[in-house]
């Protein structure tokens, strides 16, 4: 296991995140494609994620609905290549954003240790990526906030 | 570290706002002019300088003189706290990592 490096070049559309896993190939990507599995991590914080379709296959899509306090969040995509272990090619889109849609390449590289999975998101746009970040900014503010609220009020 | 309460109320006013949230997020990436922040909101142009008269009151921001041009700057310790983004960021995607580890331990077992 190793750190999480993110990646976020400044005037590009591209996000990339590295993270290596303690299990084999296999076993990660299986619970990245079982829809049963998948629903087990996905979901923001806590709380799980709905998962109505997850049909990983070249050609199959997914969705999913994130819940919180603000609302409700749904994804989808469609899987456009799927090579078991090894690599899965995939769109993104928030339901929020329609036409937004992102190019995502997951690959599963076995090291000495154990699995590096290196995500790349392409963006249709530099502004459309920076876009997602300063949404990501906002969110941020808000859970400080409510953190400190959280505190205020437990300290009070 | 002494905290002003008042400039804390004000700050916390003022971003409790989601127009003046996306207004921060903006500037975190550069100086806009009044004109440039009011570009992606449908609201009047009065609005949008209340809305940085509220910012600038916080202390969240300033306003240069550039010419004919005043852009609005974020105040450099304003965004030094808030490009702290990237590690909520970081956090989340680290905890979704680590809620993939322990999937991973649990499937691991029954494996075995």
């Amino acid at each position: 296991m190793s750190d999480t490096i993110i990646n976020t070049p400044a005037g590009t559309p591209f996000v990339e995140v590295t993270r290596e896993f303690d299990a084999t190939p296999a076993q990660l990507f299986k619970i990245c494609t079982d829809p049963n599995l998948v629903a087990q991590w996905l979901g923001p914080r806590e709380l799980e994620a709905t998962v109505e379709k997850y049909d990983v296959r070249p050609g199959g899509t997914y969705r999913y609905i994130h819940k919180d306090d603000s609302g409700e969040y749904a994804f989808r995509g469609v899987f456009h290549t799927v090579e078991q272990d090894k690599l899965v090619i995939q769109t993104f889109e928030w339901e929020g954003a329609p036409g937004e849609v992102c190019l995502e390449k997951m690959t599963y590289e076995p090291t000495e240790t154990g699995v590096r999975l290196h995500q790349q998101s392409v963006f249709p746009s530099v502004a459309s990526r920076d876009q997602s970040i300063e949404y990501g900014m906002e969110h941020g503010i808000r859970e400080s906030m409510d953190r400190l609220a959280d505190l205020v009020a437990k300290e009070g | 570290m002494t905290v002003d309460e008042d400039q804390l109320d004000r700050a916390f006013t003022a971003l409790g706002d989601p127009v003046r949230r996306a207004m921060i997020a903006r500037l975190s990436r550069g100086p806009a002019t009044v004109n440039e922040l009011a570009d992606p909101f449908p609201i009047t142009k009065q609005a949008v300088s209340r809305h940085i008269q509220v910012l600038e009151a916080a202390g969240l921001i300033t306003r240069t003189r550039d010419g004919q041009r005043r852009p609005c700057h974020l105040v450099p310790a304003a965004l030094e706290a808030l490009t702290s983004w990237i590690d909520t960021y970081r956090l989340d995607t680290e905890r979704r990592f680590r809620r993939m580890d322990a999937v991973l331990t649990t499937m691991k077992e029954q494996e075995q």
